[in-house]
């Protein structure tokens, strides 16, 4: 079952696309471009739509989806922790 | 799904453009004028009003955006013929004669000079003529390049990039070579994905044209702008879905134009397109301005893809929504005419996703009622560009 997806390998971040996910729990993600599915462990409750952290994002870095800048990471994001305008910032605007 | 020899039932028009609909419709050009246009299609079962909140002390660009609408309204092949109100009898000509140019049946009406009920009564019937004899036109066998489909997503969310927003990129995909007119467009809503969307540009020219849209707005974001943009842009749903940034919102939006068709040119806002091919149009990311805005294109069928579930309809374009967030599929079904969720659950291939919302599309061209239009949706929502005077 997929729990995640992810756009292309080198994404930052993946989406839970499955409701009620709750801290701990073992998440299988898909990543659509390549076709390949990894394994997560959610750090926090994650709502569906949300985003998590699959690689590890410290503040003043790059958030990528889509293989493309979607903006600045402003508190540090740990993998499986839920990446969203509490520790993301747009770098527009 | 094999498109070479796909063909829909339409309206042939006497201008040479096909409609799916046949609406004729009680057009105000102001709004003093909406109560008499109300009242006529009141009276007259099977017309419809299209009442609107502007068109008094307007003026210059404002203005022109204004009659564009309208006209491009009421010039739509989608409506079969026209009466126009105004409080002023002269911009009710004005308008009337901007619809005729089609050659459709226009009839106009200023309430100046005579009250509401005596406009009431002349527009009436005008408007029962009109009915009777639209009823008896027929749908005939078209090409599938006869067909001018638009899109604009709303209340998106992060599945919309992943799966609905994608599914209407696979169908452009597919109906690109068959000589269809597609159009895109919500010009904020591509920050932070502007430059992918350079590179789709067929020639150099469209490419500045784009450009020029692009910085325009911007511009205007820029002198307006206020933090995070007063959670506008990314919307409060968009937040709630998921989505972080302009940025993440706008690499999910441009998933609609596919990863094969080139952008072909470039229209202001209402601005009718000039050949076959994907037009971006300089347009609000606010789903009603902008749905209303590509219908004035003219535009006859619309693909609106949403997450959290946007709900917008339009008076004589019809919009077909499709959705890929499972929870809002369950909780507001009434809306969705395609459920792609599938995709999400590797249930579904892209591809398979595609042909469903074409399958929709096609039953929709042929006179099948979308959501929003068995749900009552008529948002007809003008584009100001400025203060009165």
């Amino acid at each position: 079952m997929i729990h995640f997806v992810v756009h292309d390998e080198n994404d930052s971040v993946g989406v839970v696309v499955v409701e009620g996910v709750k801290a701990g729990a073992t998440l299988t993600g898909w990543i659509m471009d390549q076709d390949k599915e990894i394994t997560f462990k959610a750090a926090n409750d994650i709502p569906i739509g949300h985003k998590l952290a699959i690689k590890p994002l410290a503040k003043g870095d790059t958030v990528i989806k889509y293989g493309t800048d979607i903006g600045r990471v402003v508190a540090g994001i740990g993998l499986g922790e839920h990446a969203h305008v509490h520790n993301i910032k747009t770098k527009r605007w | 799904m094999d498109l070479s020899k796909a063909t829909f039932l339409g309206y042939k028009r006497v201008n040479g453009r096909i409609g799916v609909r046949n609406h004729v419709i009680i057009l105000p050009v102001d709004d003093l004028s909406n109560a008499a246009a109300e009242a006529v299609a009141n009276n007259i079962k099977g017309t419809m009003a299209l009442p609107h909140p502007y068109g008094r002390l307007q003026f210059g660009a404002d203005l022109d955006l204004h009659f564009r609408t309208l006209i491009g309204t009421g010039a739509n092949p989608n409506v079969a013929a026209v009466v126009v109100i105004c409080i002023e009898e002269g911009w009710a000509k004005k308008v009337a004669d901007g619809i005729a140019a089609t050659g459709k049946p226009v009839a106009y009406f200023g309430i100046e000079q005579h009250g509401d009920h005596d406009t009431i009564m002349r527009a009436s019937k005008k408007a029962k003529e009109f009915l009777q004899w639209a009823s008896e036109l027929r749908r005939e066998e078209r090409p599938l390049g006869d067909l001018w489909v638009s899109t604009k997503c709303g209340e998106s969310d992060t599945t919309s990039g992943c799966g609905a927003n994608p599914t209407v990129g696979n169908a452009f995909d597919k109906l690109y070579p068959h000589g269809a007119t597609l159009c895109f467009g919500e010009t904020t809503e591509l920050t932070g994905g502007e430059h992918l969307v350079a590179a789709r540009c067929r020639t150099d020219e469209v490419r500045k044209k784009f450009q020029f849209m692009f910085d325009r707005y911007q511009a205007v974001v820029e002198r307006h702008k206020t933090s995070d943009l007063s959670d506008s842009q990314p919307t409060k749903g968009n937040i709630e879905g998921g989505l972080t940034t302009i940025e993440e919102k706008a690499l999910g939006n441009i998933q609609k134009i596919g990863r094969k068709c080139l952008i072909d040119g470039v229209l202001d806002k209402a601005e009718a397109p000039t050949g076959p091919g994907l037009w971006f149009m300089d347009s609000s990311s606010a789903a009603a301005e902008m749905v209303t805005l590509v219908a004035a294109a003219g535009y006859v069928v619309h693909f609106f893809p949403t997450g959290q579930g946007n709900v917008i309809g339009n008076p004589i374009l019809p919009v077909i929504k499709l959705c890929a967030n499972p929870r809002t599929v369950r909780t507001m079904s009434e809306h969705i005419d395609v459920d792609v969720s599938g995709l999400l659950r590797k249930e579904m291939s892209p591809d398979q996703a595609g042909d469903a919302l074409l399958d929709c599309m096609f039953r929709t061209a042929n006179g099948r009622l979308t959501a929003a239009e068995a749900l009552g949706h008529r948002e007809f929502v003008l584009t100001r560009l400025y203060e009165s005077a």
